[in-house]
């Protein structure tokens, strides 16, 4: 590792879209986030395709969670963050103040870095807040819970006992409990905040093969700092440096050709 | 039609349930905070009629040792001097406090520096314990054991300062011992590591470098203790004798605000002389209360800025 | 004084300090159990009390200090969870929010005799309640609100962040993910404080006497029925509690055997809190085990 440089951010490139063949599930424009005075991401404009995954990378401090919090508003629970520009899902604004953003947040759910599963029963974890929305038949909960434990590939391991408690699973199985939770809402799109950080490498597999296998319903847009995870699973991807995108493209083109040096410093492990 | 975007532009059943919560908690925080205003406006209303309403010089109020309030002294004026209720309220609080303070601070160097296990397996239960016992059982406790003794040593009644101290440096033990405790688990063990392994014995370490570092937390606990002691009022009622006096000594009958107010508001008739007058020693409580906590606060501060 | 020996004289003296506080209490508790409990019988737990002779139980006081504290806490327990969830959810960082826990706090250091006499004004005379168990247990309300709040918070501030978030990014709101998510993990610390309040509430005198009063009309034990003026269950009767009775007797009580009478009442007492310290541990350990249990 060497001194960090500083690279300009004028200095980007960002892949254009064919909108006629590839259909747009989100995508920022112009997007800022301030913490009280300072301006932590500085105009972030991408389009995330349908049914892909996309990654975000950048070192620690580039900014990529918190504009991965912002699609989903969940930067709204700080007190000073603001968030400025416009977040198209579905044709309107996301980010105006007449969209509900808890029926937002249904259709664009999120997992977190850390697993967060409730104090709840594994099965109530899922069930929970399905059941806040008004869904009461037993059935159908059961049949979601299977479901959505199958596709997050945790249902082999705790179907005999869905009344233990979430908070007692391992590492690796409490964050696949916690994608399933996310995925029972049956949403369009799924953030993932360095979903693998805190587990070890075989459970961090387990999680990678449940991303791979949920593509195809879903889209995925996913922070991570362990490049081989982005080279291994995404179809795009963007580099984060300082508050801004600096570089997006297809996932093998950053890792093989970068545009920029930047990228091509980070991904060659020069510095971060 | 996209059913998506539509029901995203509806306001959602969860955004309803926010508003009315946060409203429910917005009225719950409200009403304490209405109930605050109201006693200091109530109590105030009531307490300064009798310099507003019935001429009372507040100085004289302040200064004058005679309470006598139905009757008129020389000058045609009504006897209200509270001094003696001071007197005694600030007596026994200081009296307690200071015969409480070495207990506390000993009680709390031996469980924090001394023996962690059995400060903590049978002192800490104690403190618990004494903190739960209601105070008029300290009284009834005071009443009949503590005066009779002070009786059969010192003669006289036995009710008067010295025994409303006893009991109310009992009561107030636990408050500042635990805060003792707290003050000196805060000071950073490498403060203790250092002293040591420069030589000097466990003692002196604890004399000279944690009780020092302790001391505004410890001073806060022994001010929380001194307004429980102010504010207490049946403890001290039954056991000081309850006359409107001058204490000519510790073990005289004497008086303290809370005791004179807790025998007295209900002999009197709302909107009198003598009932406004109890209500002017209920207001001086109340500024006494909030004396101690800018107190509080004021060492807090003070602690904060020498560290 | 050589430091050796200093040493020595001030482990020593810190001996006898702790040595002396644990004799505090342990006669403390000797002389109230010693000179209480062989007067407690079912007889002097059960019968009314006697103004003139001896003899008397302490029934009716009882069973008012159990009513009053239930009512109490019925009272407060929401009103305390409400604030507490403002608190520690809502409350932004600002100069409102600084007078606002400046006020509670000012509240919570109050003399709780200064709450009895604000009782005494408003309840009793401006509602009109009289001295009854509503004013009683009002004024109890207003004693307790300020700990059991910050109980609150700070139980509800134990939870992690994560857990907020996990509800939040479902698409629960805040206050649903506090209903559903955070409150039931806060519960054992929420629970332990509300014992502990109701221990604090059950032993508390100064704040009745002016409020729930002090006498005690005789029950009719077989009348359930709030609206009649025997009925035990009625809100608008005075009500002298253990804690009041025990005070009442001692300061002006004329009964043959006021001190016998005082002594079983305060053991009494004592063993309530006990019961309601323990429990409070008791309680707070075992749902903790339970919502952590691997």
């Amino acid at each position: 590792m060497q001194e960090l440089e500083k690279y300009s951010l004028d200095d980007t490139y960002i892949r254009p879209f064919d909108r006629d063949k590839q259909e747009i599930a989100i995508e920022t424009k112009d997007v800022h986030v301030f913490y009280g005075d300072s301006e932590a991401i500085h105009g972030v404009s991408l389009p995330f395709e349908r049914y892909k995954i996309t990654a975000l990378i950048g070192s620690s401090g580039s900014g990529k969670s918190t504009y991965l919090r912002s699609l989903n508003r969940m930067n709204d629970n700080i007190e000073s963050a603001r968030v400025t520009g416009k977040i198209m899902y579905r044709n309107i604004d996301i980010n105006s103040d007449a969209v509900d953003v808890y029926e937002m947040r249904k259709h664009i759910g999120m997992v977190f870095q850390r697993p967060n599963p409730f104090a709840k029963s594994i099965y109530d974890n899922i069930a929970f807040a399905l059941r806040r929305f008004g869904l009461k038949d037993k059935k159908k909960l059961d049949e979601i819970v299977e479901t959505s434990l199958k596709q997050a590939a945790l249902w082999d391991q705790v179907k005999d006992d869905l009344n233990q408690s979430g908070m007692s699973l391992s590492g690796g199985q409490a964050q696949r409990l916690c994608i399933a939770r996310a995925i029972a809402m049956k949403p369009d799109i799924l953030l993932l905040d360095e979903p693998a950080s805190a587990l070890d490498p075989i459970s961090t597999s387990a999680v990678e093969d449940t991303l791979l296998a949920l593509k195809d319903k879903y889209t995925i847009i996913i922070v991570t700092h362990n490049m081989q995870q982005a080279a291994r699973i995404s179809d795009y991807t963007a580099f984060f440096y300082s508050g801004a995108a600096l570089e997006y493209d297809e996932t093998r083109k950053i890792f093989t050709r970068p545009k920029i040096k930047a990228t091509n410093d980070y991904v060659s492990g020069h510095f971060g | 039609m996209d059913p998506i975007r539509e029901a995203m532009l509806k306001k959602s059943h969860s955004a309803k349930l926010e508003r009315r919560g946060k409203t429910i908690s917005l009225v719950c925080i409200s009403l304490i905070v209405i109930v605050v205003v109201a006693i200091f406006f109530f109590v105030a209303s009531k307490g300064l009629a009798t310099f507003f309403q019935n001429k009372i010089n507040l100085w004289s109020f302040l200064t004058k040792s005679v309470w006598n309030p139905s009757m008129k002294d020389a000058h045609g004026n009504p006897e209200v001097g509270a001094l003696p209720m001071i007197v005694g309220s600030f007596g026994v609080t200081f009296l307690s406090a200071i015969i409480a303070t070495p207990f506390a601070v000993g009680a709390g160097i031996f469980m924090t520096e001394i023996s962690r296990k059995w400060g903590q397996k049978i002192l800490q239960p104690v403190i618990e314990l004494l903190v739960g016992i209601p105070s008029v059982v300290y009284g009834f406790i005071g009443l009949s054991v503590v005066v009779p003794f002070i009786r059969h040593i010192f003669g006289g009644t036995g009710f008067g300062i010295l025994a409303g101290t006893f009991v109310l440096f009992v009561m107030i033990l636990p408050t500042v011992t635990s805060m003792t405790v707290d003050a000196l688990k805060a000071v950073p063990r490498h403060y203790r590591e250092a002293s040591l392994a420069l030589g000097a014995t466990r003692w002196q370490t604890i004399y000279r470098v944690v009780l020092r570092a302790a001391i505004p937390g410890i001073l806060t606990g022994i001010v929380f203790g001194m307004a429980r002691a102010f504010g207490e009022a049946l403890a001290v009622q039954m056991v000081i004798g309850n006359a409107a006096l001058l204490p000519k000594n510790l073990v005289s009958p004497a008086s303290t605000l809370t005791s004179v107010l807790t025998s007295g508001i209900g002999n009197t008739v709302m909107g009198s002389l003598e009932n406004n007058a109890l209500w002017s020693l209920a207001l001086l409580l109340l500024l006494m209360s909030l004396a101690f906590n800018l107190l509080i606060r004021w060492i807090g501060k003070k602690g904060e800025l020498n560290k | 004084m050589n430091p050796k020996i200093a040493d020595k004289v001030a482990t020593t003296v810190l001996y006898i300090i702790s040595g002396i506080i644990i004799i505090i209490l342990a006669s403390l508790l000797g002389y109230i159990l010693f000179q209480g409990v062989p007067h407690i019988s079912w007889h002097f737990l059960t019968s009314p009390a006697q103004s003139f002779e001896a003899g008397g139980g302490i029934g009716v006081q009882l069973f008012n200090s159990f009513y009053l504290l239930v009512l109490a806490m019925l009272i407060s327990t929401p009103i305390s969870l409400g604030a507490g969830i403002y608190l520690s959810e809502y409350a932004k960082k600002n100069w409102l929010t600084d007078a606002i826990r400046t006020s509670i706090e000012i509240l919570s250091s109050l003399p709780s005799v200064v709450v009895g006499l604000f009782g005494f004004l408003i309840f009793v005379l401006q509602f009109k309640f009289g001295f009854s168990i509503l004013s009683g247990a009002l004024a109890l309300t207003v004693f307790n609100l300020p700990l059991l709040t910050r109980n609150v918070e700070d139980s509800l501030r134990g939870v992690s962040d994560e857990q907020r978030e996990a509800g939040l990014a479902l698409g629960l709101s805040r206050w649903e993910t506090v209903l559903h998510v955070v409150i039931p993990e806060a519960l054992p610390g929420i629970i332990t404080g509300m014992i502990l309040g109701a221990g604090r509430v059950f032993g508390e005198a100064a704040a009745l006497i002016y409020t729930a009063g002090q006498s005690a009309p005789a029950l009719d034990f077989t009348n359930w029925n709030p609206a009649n003026i025997a009925s035990p269950l009625n809100p608008f009767r005075p009500a002298e509690t253990l804690a009041v009775h025990i005070w009442k007797i001692n300061s002006e009580g004329i009964q043959p055997d006021a001190v016998a009478v005082s002594a079983g009442a305060s053991a009494v007492l004592v063993i309530a809190v006990l019961i309601f310290n323990l429990s409070a541990r008791y309680f707070g350990n075992r749902l903790f085990k339970k919502m952590t249990a691997a």
